[in-house]
């Protein structure tokens, strides 16, 4: 009973603590330049009073951010696939699969811009490409890493390619596909307000969260602005839970990695 | 003598790419019913030789008859117990039984009869909805042996399946498999690095000698089957194990080919 309460308790202290340090340098500068970081209270009030534009900007960013990640997730599984059949086809498209994550976000925006047009499709679009590159990397890696040992278990009972993909390889990949998950999980909201910032629009419903921070930031709403990053915050730690339930409900039964310690 | 070899090696060579033989001029065989050990220093072949029956590996020189036909077309005649247990993790007990026989696309009613008939035999069936992490290393093992078995198999290849368990354990699993093997019938190649196993388990010894891997000498073991625990105090059996223990030792000495 001790330990979980525990678990709750001390990041509620560190949280507490922080805030108290944020007042803290909040107050310790001068009255003409507290601007410049608005106190807690300040950030607070600020959500309160934009919380219908931050609600909006932040259900377009995530219906942006959960599209282009969740199109990740399935066209990234099938190349994945399509990558572990053979090393000839790694050795042949590995280079090009970098060189989409090389190409930094804001450069790409244009060209997405320009083929899909600014907002909710861009977006989606340059999310799915930030998101891409880990999941096919780990998903492959887990593809081709099935022990050697149970291989040729399937080899000896005549299992058939697909039995050998859908009842073993696929299955054993899992783990390492929800290594690549949680790093996607955790740069597609980065992505999609990026993406938001430089190919969002105002059109229609008003954009999301990337558009709203960079308005606020014209408009020197600072307290505003720091209630978008907080916002934006919230929406990657929901993503996040998000995959780690579900890696949870995948891989608690049997994966080592959720081995109790202390039985 | 009449009844016709199971399984016959007919001058087998093999070798891995250009490397050095790692079998060669191996004559053997096992008429059904036969549980033959095999015994020799590391890198005599052992492994390798049961892989070749087992259709993994072909051969590169002389023949190899299984059951009539060539090992991989009596691949669904015989199952192949590895060193370690090679269940998968993420299935539980009852779901890792049934793999051989999903496999080979088995319908679901006799998938369920094999799972029941194998892990009563092991007498795991209280586990079925266990997962493999849950399991001590001997009740792994005996899971591996119930999926090896729910092929109802005529052959069965054991690669040092008990060689990871401490002494206990792998008496115990011992006698369990004699008495599995009176209950269900099949011919066995038994690959091990314990004389005392050897001897226990099989009705013939095959000694071999390495590089390259080859027959060294073939010992019988005339102890009578049913074997239990009296078994290994009895004084014959006690002979045969100092008799191949000195076979043993006499192959690892060997630098050269041992003499016939």
């Amino acid at each position: 009973m001790k330990k979980p309460l525990l678990h709750v308790l001390l990041p509620a202290a560190a949280g507490v603590a922080f805030l108290a340090v944020w007042q803290g340098a909040h107050l310790s500068l001068s009255e003409d330049s507290r601007f410049l970081l608005p106190s807690p209270g300040g950030v607070w009030q600020a959500m309160l009073d934009h919380r219908e534009s931050l609600i909006r900007a932040t259900l377009n960013t995530a219906e942006g951010a959960l599209a282009g990640f969740g199109l990740a997730v399935v066209v990234s599984t099938v190349i994945s696939v399509l990558l572990s059949l053979s090393p000839w086809v790694r050795r042949a498209f590995y280079p090009y699969l970098m060189a989409l994550q090389m190409t930094p976000l804001p450069v790409l925006a244009p060209i997405c811009v320009i083929w899909v047009g600014a907002g909710l499709k861009s977006v989606a679009l340059l999310t799915f490409v930030i998101s891409f590159f880990p999941l096919v990397v780990n998903t492959t890696q887990g593809l081709i890493s099935t022990d050697r040992h149970l291989v040729e278990l399937f080899q000896l009972y005549g299992a058939r390619p697909w039995q050998n993909l859908v009842l073993l390889r696929i299955p054993a990949a899992l783990p390492y596909f929800f290594t690549g998950l949680r790093i996607a999980a955790t740069i597609a909201p980065i992505g999609a307000v990026v993406a938001d910032m430089n190919a969002g629009t105002s059109a229609g419903d008003g954009g999301g969260l990337g558009f709203r921070a960079v308005i606020f930031a014209s408009q020197a709403k600072y307290a505003a602005l720091f209630a978008t990053a907080v916002t934006t915050c919230v929406l990657g730690f929901l993503l996040n839970a998000l995959v780690l339930l579900i890696a949870w409900i995948s891989l608690h039964h049997w994966h080592d990695s959720y081995e109790r310690t202390d039985r | 003598m009449s009844a016709p070899n199971l399984v016959e090696f007919r001058d087998v060579a093999k070798c891995f790419g250009d490397g050095p033989a790692v079998l060669s001029g191996v004559n053997l065989s096992a008429r059904p019913g036969d549980l033959v050990a095999l015994i020799g220093p590391s890198g005599c072949g052992k492994s390798t030789l049961l892989r070749l029956v087992a259709g993994l590996s072909p051969l590169s020189g002389g023949e190899l008859i299984v059951d009539g036909r060539s090992p991989g077309e009596a691949a669904g005649e015989l199952a192949f117990v590895f060193q370690e247990a090679n269940l998968l993790p993420w299935l539980t007990v009852a779901q890792n039984v049934e793999v051989p026989l999903r496999l080979r696309g088995a319908p679901a009613a006799e998938r369920a009869r094999a799972r029941e008939r194998v892990l009563e035999l092991v007498r795991l069936a209280e586990r079925a909805d266990a997962y493999p992490r849950q399991l001590s290393g001997g009740q792994k093992m005996r899971v591996s042996l119930a999926r090896a078995l729910s092929v109802s198999p005529r052959i069965l290849l054991l690669d040092e399946p008990f060689g990871a368990l401490d002494e206990m354990t792998r008496e115990h699993l011992n006698e369990e498999l004699l008495g599995i093997r009176e209950a269900t019938g099949w011919t066995a190649f038994f690959v091990t690095h314990s004389v005392a196993e050897a001897v226990f388990l099989s009705s013939r010894i095959v000694v071999m000698a390495a590089n390259p891997g080859r027959v060294h000498a073939e010992i019988n073991v005339p102890l009578a089957y049913p074997r239990t625990a009296e078994t290994r105090v009895s004084r014959e059996y006690l002979d045969l194990v100092a008799q191949v223990s000195r076979v043993l030792r006499s192959v690892e000495d060997a630098t050269g080919p041992a003499a016939p």
